[in-house]
């Protein structure tokens, strides 16, 4: 899977990590899930899984004040459409999140995670790494810091 | 995302346009707690114009739903909810957590 780490993207939206922004990030996602041959409702569920994954960003990794920014990448091939963000904030676990409890009562029911889950299953394949020369992901010379990498993969509707 | 609530004399009409996601969802929730800070626990939530909502607009609705529904105080109901949006609330195992009705009178009518 990590593979798949896209160097010199050609698709690149850096933003800075706002919730405001997050409309763009689906609006630069949208485009490319079009143009890869998406349906409308697939489109959505890849909007909602780049959104949550950024929402998890800028709550957690740029946590406290700590701000910074994203780097969505996309691309795609005859066979998937892929998805990278980057950011340079806090590292995180993802097998430290609880799996949320879509069976509890209303009065137990945590709301935590939710966004992790979504991501889970809406996308295909989903990746986490940390990398030591994130920077690189991004454009060639800049200064290299570690950064995390979350990838994801939707497979591509086969033509009728 | 705008809101517009209108006052019934059993229930509060608010109707939910646009996008619910990290950035908006809090306005919501504001709006949302001010109606139950009132006392007021019957509440219809209109969407059949919101166009998104991510798991924050679903935070905010469930959260909404604990207060309302404590004591049975009263209750939020879901009108015209979109197939989209609706498939969001399945996917969170929100369906059973709200009744769901297709037009505004008979959810109002209900309470």
């Amino acid at each position: 899977m990590s593979d798949k780490i896209i160097k010199n993207l050609k698709h690149t939206l850096t933003i800075p990590a706002q919730f405001k922004n997050l409309n763009k990030v689906r609006g630069f996602v949208k485009k490319f899930a079009r143009k890869a041959g998406f349906s409308e409702a697939d489109s959505y569920k890849i909007q909602l899984a780049v959104d949550e994954a950024c929402s998890n960003i800028i709550e957690h990794a740029y946590t406290g004040g700590n701000t910074g920014e994203i780097v969505c990448g996309c691309d795609y091939n005859d066979e998937e459409l892929i998805i990278q963000l980057v950011d340079f904030g806090q590292s995180f676990d993802p097998e430290r999140v609880e799996s949320p409890n879509l069976d509890s009562s209303l009065k137990d029911r945590k709301t935590g995670g939710l966004g992790l889950y979504f991501i889970h299953q809406l996308m295909d394949e989903v990746n986490f790494t940390i990398v030591p020369n994130a920077d690189s992901l991004k454009k060639p010379g800049y200064v290299n810091r570690p950064g995390n990498v979350l990838i994801m993969v939707k497979h591509r509707p086969k033509p009728v | 995302m705008e809101i517009n609530t209108t006052q019934y004399k059993r229930c509060e009409l608010v109707k939910v346009s646009g996008r619910v996601d990290s950035f908006t969802a809090p306005k919501l929730g504001d709006v949302l707690n001010e109606i139950t800070q009132n006392g007021k626990y019957n509440l219809v939530l209109e969407m059949s114009d919101v166009e998104y909502v991510s798991s924050a607009g679903l935070r905010v609705m469930i959260d909404v739903q604990k207060i309302c529904k404590q004591l049975n105080k009263g209750e939020v109901v879901l009108v015209k909810v979109p197939k989209r949006i609706f498939e969001t609330l399945e996917l969170a195992g929100f369906v059973p957590l709200f009744r769901f009705f297709d037009n505004i009178t008979e959810a109002v009518g209900n309470f």
